[in-house]
């Protein structure tokens, strides 16, 4: 869409300055038109980000005020051989990882049955949406505490009716839990997505496909997949920005712990800076994640541009 | 190749009244066939029932010798080319045309044959490696009926396929469904709104309103002889004019009508059902309607002339007819707005049609009727 509204744009553009060129201001007072815009972005985005990095190279912890001076990247050595740093970027990945793979996949299944029409599919369908609009901690809080809670919680209490001891599940299997929570918030948000865009599905092309032969799962993989390559590239773009940056979830229920099973980037930036108050440090991971967002966003670009590319073809 | 056979068919969606009843329908095999219609008259519904696209509420429907009413779309032997052409936007043109044989499991040679023999037909066969995006909407029209003919069916179908098309390709794309339909002698049922469309295309029109059949016949059929004032107003353009008139006398070779406001007219249909004093309904087309100042029938005031180059229309307002008048004069011919303006109908041109709609048979005229279509 992004692409094929370029050359419209600049059409646009080109050929109005033909009808009221002389009313047109020139290109000098366009730039001091934009510009109030443009420094406050700037402002904006750039003044944090150089800021991070000066206090990523200094010594500057708020236990001890008096014990300063720039120390170049010591911090960031420091950093590399912290025990916590590579899990936590590991576990930032698997987190991020996996729920992408989670909510895309069943976000796909859950469009596709709800494309199709069923009793009480709109009150199904808002229910569905549901988990996206609560908040991150308290739907940290009520799968805590009511849901995998060993004594308290509905998972425990059906293991048990099953006969099987209950499961300490934030205890023994801690990732698998985060990850169990975050997807429950962004499946929806998935589901959402790919259900317009399966809707969006010229009704006439499943027509052809059923009529050349199709049977459900050919016009699964040939039709409907295909068409929701655009949708799920939205998807998956949009779900790693909030992805990268969990904090909540983690806070509420697992805290790091136990040890450093789940500890993300974020949440060790979270300690660093305001449970050891060393802000030098915490910014020192806060540079670091940015470096680790860049490097999965030039994946994610990479992959979304063929994705375009290639839908431009047609 | 097989023909087509509906019997009793009829439609309803839901719960909702029939919108389409007791449909009888021959077509025979290798035939071309045209359904025309206003729309919502359900002519995409009847082919949409024939390809299995739309559950059959009621009757048979047989194509060739099998009954098809349980048989699913891809097991009919039929091909279908959409309004919106129905590409799959993803795959290049090949694969749009070997989808169908793909899943059908044909081997790669067979595969690429029907396909490079279709976009040879068709002329497409240097766009194969495009995708249906990089295409004018002419070209994707070929590609939608290639793929339908690398299906080798055994009835084409074609809803409204011209109708995304501007005009001068229109005409163009109608030739090309002619030359398609001599060279495959395939069963072909196309659907359209557009009853010039239909008159140069078919064998066979059927006319449907109101998901009724009205009339089934050549064009010539259709044309000469209207089976009923809805077909003797939609087949033909302009529009046949309509004119009020009483009965006067009638017998099984004539009828004088007095025309309401106008004269006195004779018209060479089989009156012998019509009593002196029913009210009926005079039919006459444009390019049979005559100027006439000095013995008219009936009268007018010039309201517009349009003028097509070669000859051109007049529009007149009468009292004897709800719709203005529509003559065709040659060119050169002149008519001031606002003027009056008589007119005659010869009889032998002239259709009668009852106070129900339905048209008595011609007495005249008939030679050139009952000469065959083809
Ligand atoms: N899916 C549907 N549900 C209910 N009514 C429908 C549906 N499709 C068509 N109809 C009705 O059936 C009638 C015929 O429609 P259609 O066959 O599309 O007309 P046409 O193709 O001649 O314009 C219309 O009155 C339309 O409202
Ligand atoms: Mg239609």
């Amino acid at each position: 869409m992004h692409t094929s509204a370029h050359p419209a744009l600049r059409k646009g553009t080109d050929s109005s300055p033909g009808h009221a060129a002389s009313a047109r201001p020139g290109r000098g007072t366009q730039r001091w038109l934009q510009s109030p815009a443009v420094v406050s972005l700037l402002l904006w985005s750039i003044v944090p980000l150089l800021m991070t990095v000066w206090f990523s190279l200094i010594r500057y912890n708020l236990l001890s005020p008096e014990d300063t001076g720039f120390v170049g990247l010591q911090n960031y050595q420091f950093m590399w051989s912290d025990p916590a740093f590579l899990p936590a970027v590991f576990n930032t990945l698997l987190l991020t990882v996996a729920v992408l793979v989670i909510s895309v996949v069943g976000g796909v299944l859950l469009a596709v049955l709800y494309d199709q029409p069923f009793m009480g599919r709109g009150i199904a369908r808002l229910l569905v949406i549901a988990p996206f609009f609560v908040m991150p901690t308290v739907s940290a809080l009520i799968w805590k505490n009511m849901l995998l809670h060993p004594v308290y919680g509905l998972v425990a209490a059906a293991t048990t009716a099953l006969g099987l001891p209950p499961i300490d599940w934030l205890g023994e299997y801690p990732m698998l839990s985060i990850i169990i929570i975050v997807s429950w918030q962004w499946l929806p948000f998935a589901f959402l997505i790919l259900l317009t865009a399966i809707q969006s599905l010229d009704q006439e092309q499943k027509e052809a496909a059923q009529i050349d032969g199709a049977g459900p799962i050919a016009m699964f993989f040939y039709i409907v997949l295909p068409h929701l390559k655009r949708a799920i590239g939205v998807v998956v773009m949009i779900e790693t920005i909030f992805l990268l940056s969990i904090f909540a979830e983690i806070y509420t229920t697992t805290a790091g712990g136990p040890g450093t099973a789940t500890t993300t980037l974020s949440y060790l930036i979270y300690q660093l800076g305001l449970q050891q108050f060393d802000v030098g440090m915490a910014s020192t991971g806060g540079i670091l994640a940015v470096i680790l967002a860049n490097i999965v966003s030039v994946f994610l670009v990479r992959m979304l541009a063929n994705n375009l590319k290639g839908e431009n073809e047609r | 190749m097989a023909s087509v056979t509906l019997r009793n068919i009829s439609k309803r969606y839901g719960d909702s009244p029939e919108v389409m009843r007791d449909i009888q329908l021959d077509i025979a095999d290798g035939e071309f066939v045209v359904f025309v219609g206003p729309s919502g008259c359900g002519k995409s519904t009847l082919l949409r029932m024939i390809a299995g696209l739309e559950d059959i509420s009621g009757g048979d429907m047989y194509i060739g010798d099998e009954r098809v009413n349980d048989i699913p779309p891809a097991k009919r032997g039929i091909a279908m080319v959409f309004q919106s052409y129905a590409l799959y936007p993803h795959m290049s043109l090949y694969d749009n045309m070997a989808f169908g044989l793909k899943l059908a499991g044909k081997s790669k040679p067979e595969i690429d044959a029907a396909v490079q023999k279709a976009a040879k037909i068709l002329h497409i066969d240097h766009l194969l490696d495009r995708k249906p995006k990089a295409l004018s909407g002419g070209q994707r029209q070929r590609v939608a009926i290639g793929r339908a003919i690398t299906r080798e069916p055994k009835v084409f179908l074609f809803d409204e396929p011209l109708s995304n098309l501007d005009a001068a390709l229109r005409v163009k794309m109608r030739l090309e469904f002619s030359r398609l339909h001599q060279d495959l002698k395939t069963t072909m049922i196309y659907v359209t709104h557009d009853q010039v469309e239909a008159m140069t295309l078919a064998d066979k029109i059927v006319v449907l309103s109101a998901g009724r059949v009205e009339q089934v016949g050549s064009p010539q059929t259709l044309y000469h002889h209207p089976a009923n004032r809805f077909v003797a107003g939609f087949i033909g353009s302009p529009k046949m004019n309509f004119i009020d008139g009483v009965v006067v006398s009638a017998n099984a070779q004539h009828v004088t009508v007095q025309i309401s406001h106008g004269g006195v007219q004779t018209v060479c249909v089989d009156g012998s059902t019509l009593q002196p004093g029913s009210k009926v309904t005079l039919g006459v087309r444009p390019e049979y309607l005559r100027r006439d100042d000095s013995q008219p029938t009936v009268h007018g005031r010039v309201s517009t002339v349009e003028s097509l180059g070669d000859f051109s229309y007049l529009y007149a307002e009468s009292d004897s007819a709800s719709e203005p008048l529509i003559c065709r004069m040659p060119d050169g011919e002149h008519a001031a707005n606002g003027s009056l303006a008589g007119f005659s109908i010869p009889p032998h041109h002239c259709h009668l049609f009852r106070e129900d709609g339905l048209a008595l048979p011609r007495t005249q005229a008939i030679t050139q009727a009952v000469a065959p279509a083809h």
